[in-house]
């Protein structure tokens, strides 16, 4: 005797197949969409006077955005210089050091910050920064980023730190070597590709921010001379350029996005680059 | 043969008085008591659990890695007492080396980086010491033949068996006074374990090891001495060929002749 509803099941089974396949597809549908529109409208606007010229006046065509691409990697830079440490070597903590109670905290305080809205970060750097400096400076807009930084890279500090084995660790303490030393020389060399991993990622993500940096650097129409005044971001130029009402700026717009994708695509890549020799190494 | 025949073994190494371990509310070790013979080896056997991996842990403070654990008693290492309020633990465990169950080389270092690392990290620059001290350990661990030609290989790109070797000499390049081995062939294959069982016997005549261990012909063909351990306690210690052939207890022969455990 057969069983009566095999066909039932069989139909139910490929469907089910088929809509998470559609969702898939789905996924990876708005990627291809950004990428044709960012090619289509921003890719003839990319030449030298781009990457190298200031904004034109209002009314002049051509001109570029290197103050915007240049304000970019400053504020990266600055971010850097914040978020990496205190970052990483929070992360050592939370992996290596503490009690298991106040780890619980930190890591719970870290996941909070993680969550809040970028436009929040930039309204606490505003006042604690800004409103006291009388001014918005590229000095500000680096804070801000690298504020952001902290609890990503502590976090994927952490847990790349967590996969090394505990029998390194214990390795290196029989020999009579010294915690900090293990830690530095041992766990820290063992995982540093997946925290320079980690960092590139949080810095592919704070390039992007928009919102924070409106509060803190405002953004500036010529090159910035000391980090003490305003400085061009390209997320600030892009939205500058983009709610205009000057056919030209909206082309240039497209190509700074276009920019602003490529980088972030570019680190991306760069950190695929890396895991891949990682599983070599099988750790 | 006989460990007794040999004086220089008569000089007591460890002195282990009224030793426990807690972890927690648990007594892992529980007021165990032996004198470990130096320049020679001391096997460890009993059942899984039974508390012989704590003991060897607690020879050099290795057991203090857990939050949970405490000790009471008192171990001598030649006459330090080291668990004195002014040793570290670092101290101890530059003079106690300590072998582990599954070899862990450092992935990021070559074969020679590995076997000086606990001489660099601990401030020897030399050139010309570290690289007496690679060629003298490993030929202690019978690696060198097999690894001279390619010192700066990664220490991975050894075979299981090579790489637990590699940890014995990267445990003998600091000069310790006593090598704890925590089970160091039960992952290895019978020609590697041979090849390790080989070693430990030539170690003896410079230093005093103890080996921990599951497997009891591995007991009876390479230890002088032997522990048995049962639930925490010492049940027996004696000669190895005492405790093998004509054991006092009981229950110590009915381990060594395979009716539990």
């Amino acid at each position: 005797m057969t069983a009566p509803n095999h066909n039932w099941r069989n139909f139910k089974n490929v469907f089910m197949q088929m809509l998470t396949f559609a969702c898939a597809i789905l996924v990876v549908t708005p990627l291809l969409l950004v990428f044709y529109h960012l090619i289509k409208e921003g890719f003839s606007s990319i030449n030298l006077a781009f990457f190298t010229q200031l904004p034109k006046p209002v009314g002049e065509t051509g001109g570029g955005m290197g103050n915007a691409i240049v304000g970019t990697f400053i504020l990266l830079a600055q971010a850097a210089v914040i978020g990496v440490p205190v970052g990483v070597l929070g992360g050592v903590f939370l992996s290596e050091y503490g009690g298991t109670k106040l780890n619980w905290w930190i890591r719970f305080a870290a996941d909070i910050l993680n969550g809040v809205p970028s436009i929040t970060w930039g309204i606490v750097v505003y006042a604690l920064m800004v409103v006291p400096m009388h001014g918005f400076s590229a000095l500000a807009g680096g804070v801000v980023l690298g504020m952001m930084m902290i609890p990503l890279v502590m976090r994927t500090t952490e847990e790349v730190l967590q996969l090394v084995p505990g029998g390194y660790r214990e390795a290196a303490l029989a020999l009579g070597i010294s915690k900090w030393k293990t830690i530095l020389q041992i766990v820290i060399r063992t995982a540093l590709k997946g925290i320079v991993t980690g960092v590139l990622l949080a810095l592919a993500r704070v390039a992007g921010e928009t919102a924070p940096l409106l509060f803190t650097a405002l953004g500036n129409r010529f090159w910035a001379h000391n980090l003490t005044e305003p400085i061009a971001a390209m997320p600030l130029q892009i939205f500058a350029y983009a709610i205009s009402p000057y056919d030209d700026w909206h082309r240039q717009a497209w190509a700074g996005a276009l920019v602003l994708l490529l980088l972030v695509l570019a680190i991306n890549i760069g950190v695929r680059f890396l895991t891949r020799d990682r599983f070599r190494q099988k750790i | 043969m006989p460990a007794t025949e040999n004086p220089m073994q008569n000089a007591t190494a460890l002195a282990v008085r009224n030793l426990s371990v807690f972890f927690g509310k648990n007594a892992a070790v529980k007021n165990v008591s032996l004198d470990i013979a130096a320049r020679a080896v001391t096997a460890i056997i009993g059942p899984s659990g039974c508390g012989k991996s704590t003991f060897l842990r607690a020879i050099n403070r290795m057991h203090e890695l857990n939050p949970e654990a405490r000790m009471e008693g008192e171990i001598k290492l030649f006459g330090d007492d080291i668990y004195s309020r002014n040793i570290q633990p670092v101290v101890v465990r530059r003079r106690v080396g300590m072998v582990f169950q599954k070899s862990n080389p450092f992935p990021t270092m070559s074969i020679n980086e590995n076997v000086t690392v606990g001489l660099r990290l601990n401030g020897i620059r030399d050139k010309k010491t570290l690289a007496e001290r690679t060629e003298q350990s490993l030929r202690m661990a019978a690696l060198w033949d097999e690894v001279k030609d390619r010192l700066s290989a990664p220490a991975i790109s050894l075979s299981g068996g090579q790489q637990q070797r590699l940890c014995i000499a990267r445990a003998l390049a600091v000069q310790p006074e006593v090598l704890l081995m925590d089970e160091p062939a039960s992952a290895l294959d019978p020609l590697a374990t041979s090849k390790i069982e080989d070693l430990i016997r030539n170690l003896k005549k410079d230093y005093t090891i103890v080996i921990v261990t599951h497997n009891m012909q591995q007991a009876a063909r390479a230890s002088d001495f032997t522990a048995f351990f049962y639930l925490g306690e010492l049940v027996e210690f004696g000669p190895t060929p005492k405790i093998f052939t004509s054991p006092a207890q009981k229950r110590t022969e009915d381990y060594v002749t395979g009716r539990f455990g």
